[in-house]
């Protein structure tokens, strides 16, 4: 789960991460009374999930309360596009209004799993402001990483290789030691799968401050931290994505025009890749999970349906636990009820193949039985061009 | 021969009194594996569809001699039935439960290395997995039995009904399986390809293997790098998400492809450059492997 800059910095500070003075407001006037209390100068930045916010005109700065309320006015309700958001760009509903700080040096830290060692890692870099991605595309060497094990903690030792790689001193040096092992003990308190400062702000005076902070959790973990799930924005998600996690449905839309119902997530990732090697594009990943009953069919088919590119639907299942002639009954009745026009192409496997492709077959319906993977592939991308 | 559970092998099974734990016990028992205790904290004591139920691993390992274990636990709880596991010193563990948070695995794999640090080896099969099985002796999860036959394929997978996919064109062309092991499509996970890999280069019952892989993390490269210097026997490979957009979860916690690394396409290369026979299609698997038999 993603949350906003102004949460994550909530959260952080909570951990005793050094913030900038702010507050969030969807409100202009409001923001002009958040720049007085801050001293008249202040930055507005846009709240939206994307990245490269600065980019699109989402981040200025404001001499005064007046140019912060005119800034606030001007940014609220823009649909902001950044090179992360598509061209159609998000609608800002929040303004964070910060105070604005001279800036000494800019740098990069962030927290995530290093998968490969199974264990937590911060990296850090001189390269602040710069996407880590295309620094470590440039110059892996520029970055430097430490992997914690989070039974243990950050040690003291540890922060101060990193601290020392960055070419930190003094007091700065001192309180990036502490901003670093305050940042690790955020993302393990919060059970979060990224925490990344970017930039890292190292102020004239020594103050080692997140300019920017970006933070994601790992869904798993949620049920132990309601205060963070309740931070969810909707509205930053695609709205069939939401609806389908109502029912427990796997959804992911693309861009194609073969809609896919499948059971299992390899099994619905393979089949968007037989469906591309077919010819065809793949409207969505769906994952109808275990139990494909008549219920979840047709919940599966109203999402799969409401994108309007879709002009065929690849159902394929294969029945391992579930029986195919219990799959095929769900479908004819979800396929009867809804009264579908576009072609569908089914193709299951397994326990009791034979009686579910007679189901299929004596429906009268437009359902297209698929012989094994290729041959489903094929029929539906036809039915779909 | 066959890798890690057989004939021998005495299955508890925690959270068997819950739905999906009393169905699944179930079928593993019909389809042959010595089913002999079940583990629900607060119902020690009863019987539950014949099988003895305890509060405790350590009660159910003593009492019956339990050596493998299968999870059915619910997410939040998982990681703790998994170690209670490891502390009684069950051997082989298949946690089927899919949702276990990420820090939670981390612990789970630092009890698992102090353990075998300790000279008592124990083999995490999972989480978010379909299980392990040694077709004909041995079934421990929720793949559907039948499918499989005995023979000298081994299989090992990231994803549950694509490993169905596998198993059944593998079955269908005559060629058995030695043993289908389920690693999981969790981000942090208890047996990685190469442990797989390294049984299977041991056991002489294994003739060949299929590699189901898919997008994110490394774990692919890791097995391609392994295969290049170690292992001699054929290896036909797949790899699921070749048409999975950067930046997003793809159903397993594990299956994103982050910062531009994890692509489909990194994998089938270093597969393709360790000599390992990748196939772009899921429909390939089984005749590949036949090409690569030469029967």
């Amino acid at each position: 789960m993603k949350v906003h800059e102004y949460q994550a910095k909530a959260i952080l500070a909570r951990y005793g991460v050094a913030v900038p003075r702010g507050e969030v407001t969807d409100n202009p006037a409001e923001a002009r009374e958040i720049a007085k209390g801050l001293g008249g100068r202040a930055v507005i930045k846009a709240q939206i999930h994307a990245g490269g916010r600065g980019k699109g005109g989402g981040v200025k700065l404001a001499a005064d309360p007046e140019e912060a309320f005119a800034l606030a006015r001007a940014i609220l309700g823009m649909s902001l596009v950044t090179p992360q958001t598509g061209p159609s760009g998000r609608v800002v509903a929040k303004v964070l209004v910060e105070e604005a700080l001279d800036i000494d040096r800019e740098l990069y830290l962030g927290v995530t799993l290093d998968r490969v060692r199974g264990l937590p890692a911060m990296m850090a870099s001189r390269s602040g402001g710069m996407e880590i991605e295309e620094v470590a595309a440039r110059d892996p060497s520029a970055i430097v990483r430490e992997v914690i094990d989070p039974g243990l903690g950050m040690f003291a030792f540890q922060a101060r290789k990193l601290a020392f790689a960055l070419g930190l001193s003094g007091d700065s040096f001192r309180k990036g030691v502490a901003f670093m092992q305050a940042l690790f003990r955020a993302y393990v308190e919060t059970d979060a799968s990224l925490a990344e400062i970017n930039p890292l702000l190292v102020t004239k005076s020594g103050g080692v401050l997140a300019l920017d902070a970006k933070m994601n959790f790992d869904d798993n973990a949620l049920f132990r931290h309601p205060d963070i799930k309740e931070m969810r924005d909707l509205a930053e998600e695609d709205p069939l994505e939401v609806e389908a996690s109502k029912f427990g449905l796997n959804y992911i839309k693309l861009d194609g025009s073969v809609g896919c119902m499948v059971n299992g997530a390899g099994l619905a990732m393979a089949t968007m890749d037989l469906v591309k090697l077919a010819g065809g594009e793949p409207a969505n990943f769906l994952d109808v999970g275990g139990g494909a009953n008549e219920e979840q069919v047709k919940n599966a088919f109203r999402i799969i349906l409401s994108d309007k590119n879709v002009r065929a639907v690849l159902i394929n299942i294969f029945g391992g636990i579930m029986r195919c002639d219990i799959i095929a009954k769900g479908v004819v009745a979800a396929v009867r009820e809804m009264g579908l026009s576009i072609p569908i192409v089914v193709r299951l496997e397994g326990t009791n193949v034979d009686q579910g492709k007679q189901i299929l077959r004596e429906s009268n319906l437009p359902i297209t039985p698929a012989d094994g993977l290729t041959d489903a592939a094929r029929k539906v991308v036809e039915a779909a061009r | 021969m066959s890798l890690w559970v057989g004939r021998q092998t005495r299955l508890l099974v925690q959270g068997l009194t819950g739905r999906e734990g009393t169905f699944h016990a179930l079928a593993c028992r019909e389809y042959g594996t010595q089913v002999v205790a079940g583990v629900t904290p607060g119902k020690g004591g009863a019987v539950h569809e014949g099988i003895p139920v305890f509060n405790t691993v350590v009660e159910a390992v003593r009492d019956t001699g339990a050596n493998a274990s299968m999870v059915f636990v619910p997410p939040p709880f998982a990681a703790d039935a998994v170690v209670e596991s490891v502390d009684a010193g069950v051997g082989v563990i298949a946690c089927i439960t899919e949702g276990i948070p990420t820090n939670d695995m981390i612990r789970v794999k630092s009890a698992l290395a102090q353990k075998n640090a300790a000279g008592a080896p124990v083999r995490l099969i999972g989480p978010n997995c379909p299980g392990i099985i040694t077709p004909g002796e041995c079934k421990i999860g929720i793949m559907p039995g039948r499918i499989h036959a005995p023979g000298s394929i081994g299989v090992i997978s990231r994803s549950g009904t694509l490993t169905y996919e596998a198993v059944d064109q593998l079955t269908s062309l005559g060629f058995g399986q030695s043993t289908v092991i389920g690693i999981g499509g969790d981000p942090v996970n208890g047996t990685s390809f190469i442990d797989c890999l390294r049984g299977f280069q041991d056991d002489p019952a294994t003739e060949a293997v299929v590699l189901i892989g898919e997008i994110g993390g490394m774990a692919e490269e890791e097995a391609a790098c392994f295969v290049a210097g170690n292992f001699r026997k054929p290896v036909v490979a797949f790899i699921a998400g070749q048409t999975a957009p950067p930046g997003r979860r793809m159903g397993h916690a594990g299956a994103i492809i982050a910062g531009g690394r994890g692509t489909a396409s990194d994998k089938m290369k270093a597969l393709a450059a360790a000599g390992i026979a990748v196939v772009r299609s899921p429909a390939d698997i089984g005749g590949r492997m036949k090409e690569a038999l030469g029967r």
